[in-house]
């Protein structure tokens, strides 16, 4: 069987860190990896790998668009929206891990089924991937009536870029809790904690309930179930602790491990976002292979 | 009429304070004290939610009236005083600012970790372009070294802060820290210097004196210590002490005294004093504002809310982290059963 052919548009930190998890993957092949900065580490690891480079950015890669059918960017939000328009017009499938928001969002055990024929899509933001599928899990059993999540992520793993749109981090975070999530009132709020050692990227998900009755064993088995799904592509994902259950506030906590490709393991918050991009372009190139074969 | 003023007072009654009354502010009693301290010739007023704005949350306690309610009719009652608000980036946005501003808020703090600073940028620039009063709020200062907050402080100062202040969040400093930190900022900045403090320790009144004669400029200070944890600097008690030392104010000592008896202490739940959780909390250089929540934890898990605050503190814990409150009572409540 074929394996579909990608490309990594962005030479950073995050694009290096997909490069690795692409390596194992048994429906992608990553062909190319494209960067603006020939002396990035980036580039000179892909090389090193064998891979295609293209340091000329965007213009070098359409040049030889046949290179790959599905491309991650990992540039940045005004990057991204200048790409989306002509990757689209060459038809590419694209993964946004920026900000840019341009396409649909998607947070793989959730809503990934509703979006295997789009062109792009957006993967919001770390705390919203590791938060999104247990609001929905618990939604799935009972109204959400208002969610708030608080990711608290190590100083040393939150970039410029997070630093400085802290505010578009909050704010696209809660619209993917009320949008993906289904809680009626989203909220986010992010903390950077300079401890050394660094600490793993930690979530708590506080939740209201709709209803006097809280049908508790449904929940936490509902949350549990998630857990699992999750873990199936980021396996440093768990629950911190049980649920705690008070009338119709429940708290669950969440902490993630990244899997230390080239990011090191407390950027965890980093990895579940280049985790759930290659599960969605897993889903694509499924997708892709099967009506080939049909 | 202009007074002059060798210190400028910021009164944070009614947003310190905020976390003693668990955010149930109403626009009456909000009201009250604006009147009040303005008549009193309290220069600057803070009202915001606890932990600034956007604070209410299920992890920080919901406010009982609208923060925005609070700014409008703090904004509507004063004559002289200038309303302040707080803005934790993470917690809230330039949306919020923006609408603080139109209703009338005058100064914003913007507040960080004091080791995180470049996360305020744009809501300094943001404020600069409201023609706000901008000041760099740098918390728990008693957690990084004397020139790591040098550093944090010049960054604020260049994102374009008017003021930088050295905010002890756990009220854990000691005179001598208070001394060394101030008297290095005066050094490396030419922008004005503030002190905020916490009297776990009893320290607050000292640690602003020493603040000031080390070169700050603005102190900031909660009537009837109506603050989190133990309370802050005792505004009306500052005054006194400060007209003792021939520093001048331009507050009116009496009418603080009036204000702190009258109308702010029917407000508080109890007395403020420092109870053994207050005094851990400075003990072990925990964020003040998890007093009552640590409180809650321990009274849920049937443990020692010290032994919550004690832990905390050895695992690092910043200002805002209150979700680390319940998880580390539900670890301290399992290990009790299993050596139980």
């Amino acid at each position: 069987m074929d394996k579909v052919k990608v490309a990594i548009l962005g030479s950073g930190n995050i694009g290096t860190d997909l490069m690795i998890k692409l390596g194992r993957s048994e429906v992608l092949e990553l062909t190319t990896v494209i960067g603006i900065d020939p002396e990035s580490d980036g580039l000179r690891k892909a090389k090193e790998l064998g891979y295609e480079t293209i340091d000329t950015g965007i213009k070098g890669f359409l040049e030889r668009s046949e290179l790959a059918d599905i491309v991650f960017d990992a540039t940045s939000a005004k990057a991204h929206v200048r790409h989306a328009k002509l990757l689209r017009e060459a038809g590419k499938q694209v993964l946004d891990l920026t900000p840019a928001a341009v396409g649909p969002l998607v947070v793989p055990p959730v809503n990934i089924k509703e979006h295997v024929d789009a062109d792009n899509i957006n993967l919001i933001t770390c705390g919203g991937q590791a938060t999104i599928p247990m609001v929905h899990a618990i939604n799935s059993v009972q109204s959400v009536e208002y969610a708030e999540i608080v990711a608290t992520i190590s100083s040393k793993s939150a970039g410029p870029g997070t630093r400085a749109n802290i505010d578009e981090f909050t704010e696209t975070t809660a619209r993917g809790i009320e949008k993906i999530g289904g809680a009626r009132v989203g909220k986010a709020i992010i903390i950077l904690n300079p401890a050394d050692p660094p600490i793993m990227m930690r979530d708590t998900i506080h939740v209201l309930v709709k209803g006097d009755q809280v049908d508790e064993e449904g929940i936490a088995r509902s949350i549990k179930e998630m857990e699992q799904q999750v873990q199936e592509y980021v396996p440093g994902y768990k629950l911190r602790q049980e649920p705690i259950f008070n009338g119709n506030h429940i708290t669950v906590f969440i902490e993630v491990e990244g899997a230390g490709d080239y990011l090191p393991k407390y950027s965890g918050n980093l990895d579940i976002m280049t985790a759930a991009a290659v599960k969605v372009a897993e889903e694509w190139a499924k997708r892709k292979i099967s009506q080939a074969i049909v | 009429m202009e007074a002059k003023r060798d210190v400028i007072l910021t009164e944070v009654a009614l947003r310190d304070g905020s976390h003693a009354i668990r955010h149930q502010f109403t626009v009456e009693q909000v009201t009250q004290v604006a009147m009040g301290l303005d008549q009193a010739n309290v220069p600057y007023i803070e009202v915001s939610h606890g932990d600034g704005l956007g604070g209410s949350s299920l992890q920080y306690g919901f406010s009982r009236t609208n923060e925005m309610e609070l700014i409008e009719a703090a904004a509507a009652s004063v004559k002289q005083a200038k309303i302040s608000v707080l803005l934790i980036p993470g917690i809230g946005t330039k949306q919020e600012l923006k609408h603080a501003a139109q209703l009338g808020a005058k100064m914003v703090r913007v507040a960080t970790h004091v080791t995180e600073a470049d996360v305020a940028p744009q809501h300094i620039a943001l404020a600069k372009d409201l023609g706000l009063e901008t000041v760099g709020f740098l918390m728990m200062s008693h957690m990084a070294p004397t020139e790591k907050l040098v550093e944090q402080a010049k960054l604020m100062e260049s994102y374009g802060a008017d003021t930088v202040y050295v905010v002890d969040s756990a009220g854990a400093l000691l005179p001598h820290e208070v001394k060394e930190k101030i008297r290095a900022l005066r050094q490396s900045l030419s922008i004005d210097i503030g002190f905020h403090a916490h009297n776990n320790l009893s320290l607050a009144v000292a640690n602003s004196i020493t603040a000031i004669e080390e070169g700050a400029r603005r102190i900031d200070g909660s009537i009837r210590c109506l603050g989190a944890g133990a309370g802050n600097t005792q505004t009306e008690v500052l005054v006194a002490v400060l007209d003792r030392l021939g520093i001048k104010t331009g507050v009116d000592l009496y009418k603080m005294m009036d204000v702190a008896e009258d109308i702010v202490a029917p407000i508080l739940e109890k007395p403020q004093e420092i109870t053994k959780d207050g005094l851990v909390l400075g003990y072990a250089g925990v964020y003040s504002s998890f007093l009552l929540h640590a409180q809650a934890a321990a009274r849920k898990f049937g443990i020692d809310s010290r032994d919550i605050l004690v832990e905390l503190g050895k695992m690092k814990v910043v200002g805002g982290q209150e979700d680390m409150i319940l998880d580390v009572a539900a670890e301290l409540a399992k290990k009790l059963q299993t050596t139980g």
